[in-house]
């Protein structure tokens, strides 16, 4: 186990250097000159020239590369170019941590509401219900979240007036207050995830069913109870989980439209608010946030799948 | 004697009895018919656009936000504009974006991954990592940072979700070059002293086909997808342009007095129903396909 999850750590690594360039290769594609971005039209020639020598923007694309990742490796993101002086880490911080509220919220919801829909869609195989959930999963996935969350504001905050149609809650609200004013959008964002999962957990489950160690456990005459929880669904979620992490990435994106319908001041949001100022040094760091957030996610799949599964918990998988 | 007529040259060729047998299967599956029903409606809207609407989607009114159901079906939005005719002539725009992209990527990705698929190597590793790190970030902050950097068309939108689109449709194309290059057609092309291009584009491509083209059909509504997310938060298509998403952008806001939803609900429903029937397009193509 602990040769596959340093394989893994390994992999993630490479994926990060990958994506690190990928970004500041990104953000080079920014057309202008960064010096006179900052200073405006009416700056010297001259004094163009010394704050891009300042800023090291005139020495060759590797050398500042190196500095970049130099200044990441110490924490440092920057400044934003538009809230001059305030640092990125200083603004990105506190929106992270909305987002993974966020995030969490429409998580609880969504796993365990979608691990029992492929259940019983397995269970119901090839019957209506089965299909209406099959169909019906499959197209919730499909639509946009901002469409999904358009309806759901129509129904619930503008038809019924049961909850609030904006995300953030009164400064001082309580934690029930707060998760009221969540719900919408963690809703929504639960739609997009609610088909794919409930996809994975039918075909492990209907997979599981079919198997021979299965026919085995009723034979001996274990009671369907027993059969189900330990033999059937034991298998049947382990590749649900591997994939639930994966889907990290997806939800991230669905954040950055969804928290600017709500107006939420996520992560999601900043990225937002700095593509359309370009404010190129926090787009770079929120987007490598990001990429760090679904790089994390994934290896604590691997190691919680590692650790359930016992043909890579004793080493015999790789 | 009849057996021998019936075995005569006139028997159709294997591969012509199997694309039968593959159209009649999809004829069955009522989940594609239903999609491509869904689908057929939105391309004729797409195309006929302002032609056959009730009203002029663009022409301004001194009925703003009339309710739903009277003179005007589906009200009319802030501006006094007739929401069934934005609605119906909202199809233009996406359904020429989406599917440019959409076979933009396609055709990359072909490429890619027949390549990949058959040298193997290094680049192969190599792109497997790059695809590694890509799949980390999710397409839309991707398209936005890119759209950020080019600026806002539809050219841009087109490029940007088709260079996207590349690694992913190559890594399923190489999947499937992978099963075929080890079947005993293509060493004996080799032997035959046929070039690399010409077993690749020749042998191998018309048996990878059908994956392909279920690939395309999911491409095709996550093209739709980003498109409507990118349109929604302002880089994408662009204003006076009756998108849907558009119509969402400039309306939502209007929720929040709690009233005025026709606004929105009517072109949401819309991109619902399009994605929709692409997605379900797909899911009866792939049914067929992985039989």
């Amino acid at each position: 186990m602990g040769r596959f999850l340093l394989k893994r750590l390994g992999l993630a690594l490479i994926t990060l250097v990958l994506l690190s360039m990928i970004v500041f290769s990104l953000a080079q594609l920014l057309p202008g000159n960064v010096g006179r971005n900052i200073l405006g039209p009416f700056a010297s020639q001259q004094q163009v020239d010394q704050t891009n020598h300042e800023l090291g923007v005139d020495r060759p694309i590797v050398v500042q590369y190196g500095r970049w990742v130099s200044h990441l490796l110490h924490g440092n993101l920057g400044n934003s170019l538009e809230y001059q002086g305030s640092s990125v880490a200083g603004l990105l911080g506190p929106s992270l941590v909305n987002s993974l509220k966020l995030a969490a919220l429409a998580f609880l919801i969504c796993v365990p509401l979608s691990i029992l829909g492929g259940i019983a869609a397995a269970l119901r195989q090839g019957r209506v219900t089965d299909r209406s959930i099959t169909i019906g999963g499959l197209s919730l996935t499909a639509v946009p979240e901002f469409v999904t969350a358009i309806v759901l504001i129509v129904i619930f905050g503008v038809v019924f007036k049961l909850l609030p149609t904006t995300a953030q809650a009164p400064p001082g609200s309580s934690f029930l207050v707060q998760i009221k004013y969540l719900l919408l959008p963690a809703l929504a964002l639960t739609a997009v995830l609610f088909g794919y999962i409930a996809r994975i957990a039918r075909a492990g489950v209907i997979e599981a069913l079919d198997a021979d160690y299965t026919r085995t456990a009723y034979l001996k005459g274990l009671d369907t109870r027993t059969v189900m929880f330990r033999h059937v669904l034991r298998n049947a979620l382990l590749p649900t989980i591997a994939v639930v992490a994966t889907q990290t990435g997806y939800l991230i994106g669905g954040l950055v439209v969804i928290e600017k319908l709500f107006n939420y001041p996520g992560i999601g949001q900043r990225i937002y608010i700095a593509a359309q100022n370009k404010d190129f040094t926090m787009l770079e760091s929120g987007v490598l946030v990001i990429g760090i957030v679904y790089l994390v996610a994934t290896l604590v799949a691997d190691t919680l799948y590692s650790l359930l599964n016992p043909r890579i918990r004793y080493g015999a998988a790789e | 004697m009849n057996a021998v007529a019936a075995a005569a040259p006139v028997q159709p060729s294997e591969a012509r009895v199997a694309r039968r047998e593959t159209v009649a299967a999809l004829l069955r599956s009522k989940t594609f018919i239903a999609g491509n029903l869904i689908v057929g409606f939105w391309v004729f809207w797409a195309i006929v656009g302002a032609h056959l609407t009730p009203h002029d989607p663009l022409a301004q009114t001194s009925s703003v936000l009339a309710r739903p159901f009277g003179h005007y079906w589906l009200g009319t939005d802030s501006l006094g504009r007739d929401v069934l005719s934005r609605v119906l002539a909202g199809a233009t725009s996406i359904m020429k974006i989406a599917p440019l992209a959409t076979l933009l990527g396609v055709a990359g990705g072909t490429v890619v991954g027949l390549v990949t698929g058959y040298f193997r190597g290094f680049v192969d590793d190599a792109l497997g990592r790059v695809i590694d790190a890509i799949l980390a970030l999710p397409l839309i902050v991707i398209a936005v940072t890119a759209i950020v950097s080019i600026g806002a068309s539809n050219a841009t939108l087109i490029v940007v979700i088709g260079a996207v689109f590349t690694p992913l449709v190559a890594r399923t194309v190489r999947a499937a070059v992978l099963a075929e290059r080890d079947l005993d057609y293509v060493p004996a092309a080799r032997l035959r002293g046929e070039r690399a291009p010409y077993i690749m584009f020749v042998e191998i491509l018309p048996n990878v086909l059908g994956p392909i083209i279920v690939e395309g059909t999911v491409r095709l509504g996550y093209a739709i997808f980003a498109v409507a997310g990118l349109t929604f938060l302002g880089f994408g298509i662009q204003p006076p342009s009756p998108d849907w998403s558009l119509q969402i952008a400039e309306n939502y806001a209007l929720l929040a007095g709690g009233s005025y939803w026709w606004t929105v609900l009517f072109p949401g429903l819309a991109v619902a129903s399009l994605v929709i029937g692409v997605n379900l397009v797909a899911d009866g193509l792939t049914q067929v396909v992985e039989r």
